[in-house]
């Protein structure tokens, strides 16, 4: 295998840099831009990773968030956003990512971090010798997500159906607004 | 006027279809080549925004109405879980009973390719619906907001 660091470091600089800007910008529609661009550059790094199938769904859903969010921020008449730093929230990021830091420091410090994709699990080593003589599926990834692990699929499914029922309760209430409801001034 | 430009309308009616091929190549073909169905239903789901985008409402809707939406989100969820069913007949929930056939066919690895239709039919028809209710129903209720305010 090639050596693809330098293109993941590139990559990843790109992504920090544009989760900064998400972050810091005033105007919304900015943020919303900056995140798709997160995006975009995440499913670069999967198909530089070889996980062609994750890229498609993660460039076709960044996609569809795109359209979906600018459609939701244009129509607000005032995309700029105040910028004030609650004290509290600050300190208590701060905190957390100071025990993110020890407690991987905590791990992988002594032993350092394991070669890239190098531990391979037991499960996936079945998956990978007998995913396709057992399925018949060329696409090794299919066939975990349809076949061994079908039953998860369903439970994502219900979670998806559940969500969009709920999404569209609650929008449908929004939509049918009676002409005589009070106007909540903005 | 509904909708945008001539220009966007021309070439959205130019290329709807082929991002609907494209879609439904990615989830026919999802267990020999990279994609599925969820990949897949996001795609045909996306021609049907663009046609919203272009052509406004009405036109999206003539094609693909929201009750008929509702009844094939319900329809896939329900056939992937009859799928699910199916394999009970050969002793455990999900087994695939179905003829493997031949590797790297059209019509092989069982249910797979029946459960990626019902999972992109799923995905796809709630995808359109839910894009459909934040930009259309929210904007009606923006449009009334306005409407009552001014008079």
């Amino acid at each position: 295998m090639e050596n693809i660091t330098p293109q993941l470091y590139t990559l990843l600089v790109f992504m920090v840099i544009g989760s900064i800007v998400a972050i810091e910008t005033r105007n919304l529609l900015s943020a919303v831009i900056s995140v798709s661009a997160v995006g975009f550059a995440l499913s670069v790094a999967f198909l530089f990773l070889g996980a062609p199938d994750i890229a498609i769904t993660q460039l076709v859903v960044e996609i569809l968030v795109l359209i979906i969010l600018i459609r939701g921020t244009i129509l607000l008449d005032n995309t700029a956003v105040e910028l004030h730093r609650d004290t509290l929230a600050v300190i208590v990021s701060l905190i957390f990512f100071g025990l993110i830091l020890g407690f991987g420091a905590m791990i992988f410090g002594s032993r350092g971090f394991p070669e890239f994709g190098e531990p391979l699990m037991n499960v996936s080593r079945v998956y990978v010798m007998r995913g396709l003589p057992e399925t018949h599926a060329a696409n090794i990834v299919t066939s975990v997500i349809l076949d061994y692990r079908a039953y998860d699929t369903l439970g994502e499914a219900t979670v998806l159906f559940g969500s969009i029922l709920g999404a569209l309760a609650i929008l449908r209430k929004d939509g049918k607004v009676a002409k005589k409801e009070e106007v909540v001034p903005a | 006027m509904k909708g945008l430009t001539v220009i966007v309308k021309t070439i959205t009616d130019f290329v709807v279809a082929f991002i609907v091929i494209f879609g439904a190549y990615i989830v026919l073909y999802g267990h020999l080549t990279p994609g599925g169905g969820f990949a897949g239903g996001v795609i045909v789901a996306c021609a049907f925004i663009l046609l919203m985008l272009g052509h406004g409402k009405e036109v999206a809707f003539s094609r693909l109405g929201e009750r008929m939406g509702h009844v094939l989100d319900s329809a896939g969820a329900l056939a992937f879980l009859l799928i699910g069913w199916i394999g009970l007949a050969g002793g455990y929930f999900f087994l695939n009973v179905f003829g493997r056939g031949d590797q790297f066919r059209l019509l092989s690895s069982g249910m797979i390719l029946p459960a990626n239709i019902a999972i992109a039919f799923k995905v796809g028809t709630s995808l359109f619906i839910v894009f459909a209710a934040l930009a259309v129903f929210r904007r009606r209720s923006f449009r009334s907001m306005i409407e009552d305010e001014l008079s």
